[in-house]
């Protein structure tokens, strides 16, 4: 039996022992650096055997990595004319012949020994090794049977002895076929922390330690398990790795990474998790949620997963071009979380391993096509989100307003009363205001030197100088024949102070003296003058007159327009040569102002006001028999808007209003999909180059390789493509999701590459025991819990991760699962576990992001806006990992260092790395310092009357067992010599206790409670604290 | 069966992590017990790190090794190539005139989408320097200076015009998220020489205009590749690595014993219970310890004197982009692998004449200083020094004085070891626009890079989902021609 395994062993066991460590150091970079690269020369070894080759698993994956690139699916790249994924063509060309290899030109080409003939071609820098070689020609003798690709072979669920759990059942198989045995089971201490890790994300207390220690009933695992299922971090645990597949983020992701609504749809996640929504359902919602029948706000917010994706504020984005990357990020997505295939090469040709098509793609990208969204900009802030008790405030508020409108709408006869008066002087008003004709002057001038803008409105408006006085010259022609009166309008503007009209710093302005001439005679005199703000106009007028301070003002009336009416001695016809000059002489200048003409004395008597806005005067000037009903309606409506007899039913319909709308402003919002009629047209773009429109239109449709031709009557919705990837024949989703359920609980997926299941990834070594997980995952409606159930009890799941040298050299990865595996925690549980055991943790589930402590300037990169970050007062500064804000382009440092993806693209896999910066963050991030302090507090508190007790509590706290002898010696030597340090340096002390938003307890000796926040440290540093085992 | 991705995984990530030093239990534990226990130093623990040392998949190298390291210099925004280093005088002619239309079709425009399109002559003046006579701009006397040390590429192009991903491609060779930077795949391929310093060192520096574009993390991120590989952000402020410093009120001393007590109880503890990744864990924790004090060390630049923070035009601490210009020799000195400077504030919609004049203020001196400083060190020829945006501006005006984001021809230069000095490689059409002699696109220009490290670029490759991902995708070839 030759197995891959047996490749790694060949690979790294020899010598490993006997020789010296440098020598053995250096064998295995030289080696690393040769698989690294050319990667494949030790596994034919393994199947040099007596067993006949298979396709899956030995055929296809030396053809697909060395071949399939130029003779496979993507014709655009296919050399030669023939393609080797495809039997019947590689057999027509004689590539293959069956049963005969001499005669076949694939066995020729790899065994040629001239350079041009060989196969690969050097280009390629793929090198066949001689036992890859050998197999080809063996299973070319066998006669060459080809098999379709596993995953796309719908599962087949082996049979298992009555009584066996089955996942026991199909892994000792195997192991007895490889000629393994089985781990003893975990001590129960690693067994209560494994669980609580893996099934709550946090450690247990130590009592619960004891308790199920001492639980001798053969349930008692079983009996945890029910616990921890039903406790509501469960829900915590499962979103973190559905939040990294999904990539959700608080942040948009590109350029100014600005924030979004979304955080409601994480809490979706961790409620579905912990109410068991069935997998089916949870899929449904999230592609399609808002598309099902009276969708509830809940499946309106599982539709949030189709704005996950990353978007845009750049300005200069060109809407094409993120209209393209927002498609293929969906379609990306929805392959990665469901399919587990990685499709993203079709975006620009056919794939060149799998059978997907360009067409497949955009097909798969035209589902999500009719999303309401902008495709360049801000997202706005999505749909409140109340919980039961906001809705119900919120339905209360909504009919407080119903009811102010109403009061508001009702007949009412004393407003009627007040309309008609109000009407008739308004009318008049109106009609005045249509008896004056407002002029474009040619020329405006200041003489102190203030510049005069001509506005489109024929409005002046003063800029610049100012003096102490002031005269503005004005000339006018056109002006026309018989004029009888000039108008001067004083009108406000926001430039001005108080808003003018005038610009003195009170916004008012005294006209002292008005003179009209025609260039070249005599001056024009009045006769009259009238303005709605009373002044001394006479002088205003009087050429004769002496000129005082006193002329027209507006005092404080600032910010409203008025008028002054001047009546012409005579009425006034220019020649059409001649101009008409105006001089405004002030003492505290106009500032914006508009001079008109009438040919109508009654404009001179008329009514000094100003009409309502022009939409309203045009109805004012029809008579009231001759208005139409809308007409009507709308001054009635302006009435009741402005009148003083409305005011307090108005007020109340405002406050009403603000009420309500404050109210919804201030509820959770998130972003949810919704449906545009008008779905925007999908074309194939060639080589993905949004450029190019060439491209056929295509329509949802499913990917033809795994759902056959799929078109139907009408436009599929992604509802349509929801119940496709949930349905019985899906081949992959099923598997998917178990693998990466399987992975959680054991640390390797069952297929290693589970964000790939498709040619390039890995055929499961254990298939019959993905295939069954996968079928009964689908044969129980999809029931979560019931598949974490059957996982976490089994005997596999519960063996000791205690391994041995001998152990590892045979099985290195333990893909084999004689025995359970060690890992570092993912990055929250770390944050999670060291806020637990020092009790800072704060167990609210759900809410908006937090924000812990975080380096000053760590966002300093970050534009538009300039961002500060403000850590989270209070209680929520002590949150579990899942709810830190996720800002995608910085991700908070201390996350990022323990492996936290960015969640800019789907990520089913975290890296488990061992760095530098993990050592900086756990013991200088001011999280983990507080969290030592606090931990210090308890244990000086809680621990005991002596150093040993104490010592031996907080050993407890943190690791769930009792400190070893010599761990005590070297923890009570370190406690001995901080504490007389911090007793010769008190202040040294203070300062660290002072760290963090909690204040330490005064009460207890300083120098102490600093010592053993040291002391703390070192126990949240330590390997078995962050490792899951 | 396909062992491959497995293996590849397992050895590229968990040998990366040094986790094999500890197959042997009585292997680093004991020894790093040892040198815990004994208080001369972390000697032991130290020359485990040495020797576990990552030295790079290319092994034996493809090619003769030109430089051994890069510091490349990211003129973040989208410098414009018209108002630097490539002289248009016909655009100077046309300036007010309509683009002709010949030039623009078909080719992707950011801001100035369905705008008209004007003519924006060059705004300063163009001189020869160096014994060629090549023309740069008059504002940039210092680069000048060295012109002739100093390789012009003036038919650059980009496929992105929009800063985000512009940048993602210029440092990954993808706009998709998630892909390793340039520098991670340097320091992968070939390991860092640096002792206590990470391989892949990213500075930034603000300018003075306020055109300030966003920059991201992920920049620098080592995406698919393991996290050694990250680049790491020293900071001008505060702590220049981030959780660098000890808590307050916590000594170097204490923190010392603090640190020696994790590692004696981490090392006990494998003896238990056999898990390699501890001594990785434990090596690790020395490393922090010890980058507590080397990188203060290397950000302090008092040491360099007054003659030399004159030589850059910089005061220390003041967070220029000279600084870091200064910051990134000692870095180099020190055996740094990937040096990238970010300089942002190019990004020249408007003003693009006092801008360009406050950006030659930040910048010329001080490449010069570093050319000159590395040349007087010796150093200049076994580095690379790389002067590119993420993009070049439009030849046509935007707003009146400025000009939009362009990615169809502009400039960027090298400098060091293997490129040919002095020399001016391609050209873009007579507006500018276009470049239409020898274009050379990013993967070239990644190709290149690597070449020059000895690194064939198409055989430098990891296994993600399936496919060999490179830096320069399937494409790019290296510029022989800009080689000595």
């Amino acid at each position: 039996m030759s197995t891959e395994l047996e490749t790694i062993v060949f690979f790294l066991r020899p010598r490993q022992i006997e020789k010296n460590r440098t020598q053995f150091m250096d064998d295995l970079s030289r080696l690393r650096s040769i698989v690294c690269r050319s990667i494949v020369l030790m596994f034919a070894l393994s199947t040099v055997g007596a067993e006949k080759p298979s396709y899956n698993r030995d055929i296809r994956p030396i053809l697909s990595d060395n071949c399939f690139h130029c003779h496979g699916p993507d014709q655009k790249t296919r050399k030669g004319k023939f393609r080797l994924d495809v039997r019947e063509d590689a057999v027509a060309k004689n590539a293959i012949v069956p049963g005969k290899p001499e005669e076949s030109e694939v066995i020729a080409r790899i065994f040629a020994s001239n350079p041009d003939d060989i196969m690969p071609p050097s280009e390629a820098h793929k090198v066949l090794t001689t036992a890859q070689k050998e197999l080809l020609r063996r299973w070319i003798a066998d006669g060459a049977p080809y098999e379709k690709h596993w995953a796309y072979v719908p599962p087949v669920k082996s049979a298992i002895p009555a009584g066996k759990n089955p996942i026991d059942a199909l892994v000792r198989q195997r192991l007895r076929q490889v000629g393994l045995k089985p781990a003893p089971p975990a001590d129960p201490r690693t067994m209560v922390r494994r669980l609580y890790f893996d099934l709550i994300g946090l450690p247990p207390k130590p009592e619960e330690v004891e308790a199920f220690a001492k639980d001798k009933s053969p349930d008692a695992v079983s009996h945890l398990v029910e616990k921890l299922i039903a406790s509501p971090q469960f829900g915590e645990r499962m979103a973190i790795g559905w939040l990294d597949v999904v990539r959700f983020a608080d942040t948009i992701g590109y350029h100014s990474d600005t924030p979004r609504n979304v955080w409601p749809y994480r809490d979706y996640v961790i409620k579905a998790f912990n109410e068991n929504k069935h997998f089916d359902v949870f899929t449904r919602e999230q592609l399609a949620g808002d598309l099902l029948p009276n969708s509830t706000l809940e499946e309106k917010v599982g539709s949030a997963f189709n704005k996950l994706l990353l978007s845009t504020e750049e300005g200069g984005a060109q809407p094409k071009d993120y209209e393209a990357r927002m498609l293929t990020d969906r379609v990306r997505a929805v392959s990665a979380v469901w399919l587990g295939q990685t499709i993203g090469c079709a975006q620009c040709h056919d794939h060149k391993f799998d059978p997907i098509k360009q067409r497949d793609f955009y097909s798969l990208g035209a589902f999500f096509a009719d999303i309401d969204e902008p495709i360049i900009g801000g997202r706005g802030p999505g749909i409140a989100v109340p919980d039961d008790q906001q809705a119900a405030e919120l339905k209360r508020l909504t009919q407080a307003r119903t009811r102010a409108q109403k009061a508001f709408d009702a007949p009412n006869e004393s407003w009627n009363a007040a309309f008609a008066v109000w009407e008739k002087v308004q009318a008049e008003a109106a009609m005045q205001e249509q008896r004056w004709t407002a002029l474009h002057p040619i020329t405006a001038v200041a003489t102190s030197g203030a510049k005069l803008q001509i506005e489109a409105t024929n409005s002046v408006l003063a800029k610049g100088k100012t003096a102490e006085t002031e005269t503005y010259t004005l000339t006018f022609s056109n002006v026309p024949p018989g004029i009888v009166g000039l108008r001067l309008e004083a009108l406000p503007h926001p430039i001005l102070p108080m808003k003018g009209p005038g610009r003195d710093a009170a916004g008012d302005f005294n006209l002292t003296r008005v003179t009209v001439k025609v260039a070249g005679t005599n001056r024009i005199t009045f006769n009259g003058a009238r303005a709605d703000v009373e002044g001394d106009l006479s002088s205003v007028i009087n050429e004769n007159a002496a000129e005082t301070s006193k002329g027209w003002s507006i005092e404080t009336q600032t910010n409203q327009a008025h008028q002054l009416i001047l009546g012409l001695t005579a009425p006034l016809t220019l020649a059409s040569n001649e101009m008409l000059m105006l001089e405004l002489q002030q003492r505290q200048a106009l500032g914006n102002f508009r001079i008109g003409f009438t040919t109508n004395t009654e404009a001179l008597t008329g009514p000094l006001r100003f009409p309502p806005a022009k939409e309203i005067s045009d109805i004012l000037v029809i008579s009231a028999d001759k208005r139409d009903a809308k007409q009507k309606e709308t001054l009635f409506a302006h009435f009741k808007s402005i009148a003083p007899e409305t005011t307090k039913a108005r007020e109340r319909l405002a406050d009403a209003r603000k009420a309500r709308q404050d109210y919804e402003a201030s509820l959770p919002h998130c972003l949810v999909s919704s449906t545009n009629a008008q779905p925007r047209t999908v074309r194939i773009l060639p080589r993905g180059n949004f450029l190019v429109e060439t491209g056929d239109i295509v329509s949802p449709a499913l990917p033809v390789y795994l759902a056959g031709t799929n078109t139907t009557g009408r436009r599929l919705t992604r509802l349509d493509l929801a119940n496709w990837l949930v349905a019985r024949e899906n081949p992959l989703t099923a598997r998917v999701v178990m693998n990466r359920l399987w992975k959680q609980f054991f640390g390797l997926g069952l297929s290693r590459v589970v964000d790939d299941l498709g040619a390039q990834g890995e055929l499961p070594p254990n298939q019959p025991l993905l295939d069954w997980l996968a079928c009964e995952f689908v044969d129980s409606g999809w029931d979560m819990k019931h598949m974490v159930r059957l996982l976490v009890n089994s005997e596999v799941y519960q063996q000791s991760s205690v391994s041995s040298k001998k152990l590892r050299a045979r099985d290195p990865l333990n893909r084999e699962l004689a025995g359970q595996s060690r890992w570092r925690l993912d990055a929250e549980l770390v944050r999670d576990n060291a806020l637990a055991v020092s009790g800072l943790l704060v167990e609210k589930i759900g809410g908006p992001s937090v924000k812990p402590y975080q380096p000053d300037g760590y966002w300093e990169n970050l534009n538009f806006p300039v961002r500060s970050y403000d850590a989270t007062p209070g209680p929520d500064q002590y949150r579990r990992g899942l709810y830190v804000w996720w800002q995608r382009s910085y991700l908070h440092p201390s996350l990022l260092a323990f492996d936290a993806p960015t969640r800019e693209e789907c990520a089913a896999e975290r890296n488990r790395s061992n760095i530098p910066q993990q050592a900086l963050v756990l013991l200088n991030d001011p999280s983990y310092v507080e969290a030592s302090r606090a931990l210090a507090v308890l244990a000086l508190k809680d621990g005991g009357a002596d150093t040993k007790a104490r010592l031996t509590w907080a050993w407890r706290q943190v690791l769930s067992r009792a400190p070893r002898a010599d761990e005590l010696k070297t923890m009570q030597a370190l406690l001995d010599k901080q504490l007389a340090e911090y007793r010769a340096d008190p202040a040294a002390a203070q300062a660290l206790l002072k760290i963090g938003l909690t204040p330490a307890p005064q009460t207890t000796d300083q120098s102490e409670l600093a010592a053993w926040t040291n002391l703390a440290r070192v126990l949240l540093n330590l390997h078995e604290t962050i490792t899951r085992s | 069966m396909k062992p491959h991705p497995e293996l590849q995984q397992f050895l590229a990530q968990r040998q990366t992590r040094r986790t094999f030093l500890g197959r042997t239990a009585q292997g680093v534990g004991a020894l790093a017990l040892t040198s815990l226990l004994n208080p001369t130093l972390l000697s032991a623990g130290a020359a485990l790190a040495q020797k576990d040392k990552w030295k790079g998949v290319v092994n034996p190298l493809d090619y003769p090794q030109k430089v051994k390291r890069v510091i490349w210099l990211s003129m973040a925004g989208g410098p414009s190539h018209l108002e630097t280093f490539d002289s248009k005088p016909k655009l100077a002619q046309m300036h007010g005139q309509p683009m002709p239309a010949s030039f623009t079709e078909g080719k992707q425009i950011a801001q100035l989408q369905g705008q008209k399109l004007v003519c924006f002559g060059p705004q300063h003046g163009f001189k020869k320097f160096g014994r060629n006579g090549t023309e740069i701009c008059e504002l940039f006397p210092q680069i000048g200076s060295v012109i002739d040390e100093i390789c012009l590429v003036r038919s650059m192009t980009t496929e992105a015009i929009n800063h985000d991903p512009a940048h993602m491609f210029m440092n990954t060779g993808s706009q998709i998220a998630g892909r390793p930077s340039m520098g991670s795949w340097a320091t992968y391929g070939l390991g860092s020489e640096s002792e206590d310093l990470p391989g892949f060192v990213v500075l930034t520096s603000l300018g003075q205009g306020g055109q300030n574009q966003p920059i991201a993390a992920r920049q620098w991120a080592a995406g698919l590749l393991p996290s050694r590989f990250q680049g790491v952000h020293l900071r001008g402020k505060g702590d220049p690595v981030l959780y660098l410093s000890s808590p307050a009120g916590v000594t170097h001393a204490q923190q010392k014993d603090v640190v020696n007590t994790i590692n004696k109880i981490n090392a006990k503890y494998d003896t238990i219970v056999d898990d390699p990744e501890i001594a990785t864990r434990i090596v690790q924790y020395e490393m922090a310890f010890k980058m507590q004090t080397s990188v203060p060390e290397l950000m302090d630049l008092k040491p360099e004197g007054a003659k030399m923070l004159e030589l850059y035009g910089c005061q220390p601490g003041d967070g220029s982009f000279a600084s870091n210009c200064l910051l990134a020799r000692r870095l180099a000195e020190r055996g740094v692998r990937f040096i990238q400077l970010y300089h942002k504030d190019w990004d020249h919609h408007g003003g693009v004449k006092d801008g360009i004049r406050l950006k030659a203020l930040e910048i010329d001196r001080a490449c010069m200083a570093l050319i000159t400083d590395l040349k007087q060190r010796g150093m200049l020829e076994e580095t690379l020094i790389v002067w590119a945006g993420e993009f070049g501006r439009t030849p046509m005006s935007q707003g009146g004085d400025g000009r939009d984001h362009h990615n169809a021809g502009f400039t960027i230069w090298l400098c060091g070891g293997g490129i040919k000095p002095g020399f001016v490689f391609g050209a873009t059409d007579e507006l500018g626009y276009s470049a239409i002699e020898n274009p050379v696109d990013v993967h070239d220009l990644h190709a290149t890079m690597l070449r020059l490290m000895g690194i064939e670029h198409t055989k430098l490759s990891v296994k993600f989902q399936g496919l060999d991902v490179r830096l320069t995708g399937i494409a790019g070839k290296s510029i022989e021609e800009i080689l000595t």
